[in-house]
């Protein structure tokens, strides 16, 4: 199977330092993303997944250039993001766009929805006046906003019609790779799936690639096409929507799946919960990550960090177990 | 921006405009307002409203107590005190004025420097500290000393000592405006950082500036009376609420009229100033209610 690339991620590592100490300075530092490789294809929306603190907000803006890695090379149709002067940078955005989480702090409060959307046009100096207003009446069109919206300011709308203007704002250039950041999380349940079909729609007329970040794990199924699980700062699973949900091969995916509630308490489901904390990204613990919380844990894993290799059926997963098939079969009913 | 397009139909409430609502509907504020309209509309015709030159002496009316004629009584040198201080407001409140937006303009620029470009944070804000560590008064007469007596000379003065404060003011609302999702979202789209400062975070930035502001305005009126009290002031023979004050002090005894009613007037327009400050911060900034 061949696929095109929209984005690539190689070894792309954050450290957020932080000094300590008024007079001896020391540089502490959090491994918020920990050498992470992650491709996303052309047209697929890929679900990323993991608890809070993994690092899953960082990485979409790592991939977007919207804060610096410290290490690793972000390659965006090719081109490496990372090399890119201010100004190429600056004209790239154009291409790559993000959604965000909270509709209330996303929008300027100063400035009516078609400003804001008209900012996208302005800032890379695309067409004149007239052309500009036509777009983002165009642009409230395609998010099934009122064309009166555009004079009214954010405070007049709703969350569920503010996440339509983030998303009118975000598409207003034509990108072909939108990062989502739980962009759906803050809104109601049925806002939620008004948003999502939205989402979707967007995607078949628009051909969008999405990056969609969540920890809403039903939400997640839904949407995706295949899916990462992050743990720690780094990937440690990467599998089609359906493998991933039906066949989980490393033991935390397996932990998370089975956190998903139920609809009937007679269901069947695996049980194997998550106990502790996850580890300061302070100090990543050696060898595998997951090894703290792990149910299978070995010896090996503690000192050797397991490579994140294929497994026979087109997934990624990094489990010694899991690579060398001594993982007990995940059942629904173990 | 252009306004992309405007609907009458559809005209809608601007953040601007829903701020001016609750001000009207806040006490403080109209009270406020009210008192500095009235000081203002007083200054502005001073040449109409006063019934006697104010530089005019004549020896044969000099400390007269207030009578029909002359409404708040004459100085030393015979000069009727109302038309003196109708007058003197023109001073005092330009001073106050220009001091205000003297002060606003630098803190925004020094404020915003240092929220935004954070290279910069440690190096001006520790100047800013150093300035602090001085009394503003006595920075004030400091500067006024060294530059020497005239009322461009006092505005620097007390602009000087109350920028640090206002520059305090503003990099700590940058500091907040900054992180929020939209700054982030204009970044995204590709926004130069002076347009993302100056469209996106100022804008949101400047409520606790305009609170500050009324407050240095009342305080460059106080400033201003002490620095004329102690002859750093606007030089005479022009009058000011402080300089009237400091001429009257020798007659303080048998002409107390003379530094009575300017004192009143310095407390009115503080008052008024101060009250119009509190109204504006109820409103702007709910978070300071006490």
């Amino acid at each position: 199977m061949t696929f095109e690339t929209v984005i690539e991620a190689r070894g792309v590592t954050k450290v957020f330092s932080t000094q300590r100490g008024l007079f001896r300075r020391r540089s502490v530092g959090a491994r918020a993303v920990d050498g992470l490789n992650l491709t996303v294809r052309s047209g697929e929306t890929l679900g990323l997944v993991g608890e809070s603190g993994c690092g899953k907000s960082t990485t979409g803006r790592l991939l977007l250039r919207l804060i610096e890695p410290t290490a690793g090379s972000v390659l965006f149709n090719g081109r490496d993001l990372t090399e890119l002067s201010t100004g190429e940078l600056r004209s790239s955005r154009r291409q790559m766009q993000i959604i965000f989480q909270d509709p209330y702090g996303s929008l300027n409060p100063r400035m009516t929805i078609g400003d804001a959307i008209a900012e996208a046009y302005i800032i890379h100096g695309i067409g004149d006046r007239a052309s500009r207003q036509r777009w983002v009446l165009e642009m409230l069109d395609l998010v099934r906003l009122p064309r009166s919206a555009v004079t009214r300011y954010p405070h007049e709308f709703s969350g569920g019609q503010r996440q339509r203007v983030g998303i009118a704002r975000a598409l207003a250039l034509k990108p072909n790779f939108v990062v989502c950041d739980e962009a759906v999380s803050a809104l109601d349940v049925s806002v939620q799936a008004q948003i999502i079909n939205l989402l979707q729609d967007l995607q078949n007329e628009l051909k969008l690639t999405y990056l969609f970040i969540s920890h809403n794990l039903s939400v997640v199924r839904h949407i995706s096409d295949r899916v990462a699980v992050m743990y720690l700062g780094r990937i440690v699973e990467i599998a089609d929507v359906d493998a991933l949900f039906t066949r989980p091969a490393h033991p935390y995916t397996q932990a998370l799946l089975s956190a998903i509630p139920r609809s009937h308490p007679d269901e069947p489901r695996h049980r194997h919960p998550l106990t502790g904390d996850l580890p300061s990204a302070l100090a990543i613990p050696k060898g595998c990550r997951f090894a703290s919380r792990c149910p299978f844990v070995q010896n090996r894993c503690r000192t050797f960090d397991p490579p994140l290799d294929p497994t026979p059926d087109h997934s990624l997963v990094a489990c010694h177990r899991a690579a060398d098939g001594t993982l007990p079969a995940y059942s629904l009913n173990s | 921006m252009s306004a992309v397009i405007s609907d009458p139909a559809t005209a809608s409430q601007s953040p601007t405009w829903h701020v001016a609502s609750r001000l009207v509907h806040n006490r403080s504020f109209m009270i406020g307002a009210g008192l500095v309209l009235a000081i203002a509309l007083l200054t502005l015709f001073a040449g109409w409203l006063a019934p006697f030159d104010p530089l005019r002496s004549s020896f044969r009316t000099r400390l007269r107590p207030p009578d029909a004629t002359y409404w708040l009584g004459t100085d030393h040198f015979g000069r009727d005190i109302l038309s003196r201080l109708l007058f003197g407001a023109r001073i005092s409140l330009t001073i106050g004025l220009l001091t205000a937006l003297a002060t606003g303009v630098a803190g925004t620029l020094i404020g915003a420097t240092a929220g935004f470009f954070r290279p910069l944070d440690n190096p001006v804000m520790r100047l800013m500290d150093a300035l602090m560590a001085f009394p503003a008064i006595l920075l004030a007469i400091a500067v006024a000393a060294v530059l020497g007596a005239s009322v461009p000379n006092v505005i620097i003065a007390l602009a000087v000592a109350t920028t640090p404060h206002t520059a305090r003011i503003v990099r700590a609302s940058v500091l907040i405006v900054r992180e929020q999702e939209f700054v982030e979202a204009a970044r995204a789209l590709g926004a130069t950082e002076l347009r993302v400062l100056f469209r996106h975070v100022l804008p949101n930035a400047l409520g606790p500036l305009i609170v500050r502001l009324t407050y240095v305005f009342a305080t460059a009126i106080l400033a201003e009376a002490a620095l004329s009290f102690i002859g750093v002031g606007p030089p005479p023979p022009a009058p000011s609420f402080g300089s009237i004050i400091a001429q009257g002090r020798d007659f303080i005894a048998e002409a107390p009229w003379i530094t009575i009613f300017p004192g009143f007037a310095i407390m009115v327009s503080v008052l008024g100033l101060n009250l119009l400050g509190d109204g504006l911060r109820d409103v702007l900034d709910p978070r300071m209610r006490t």
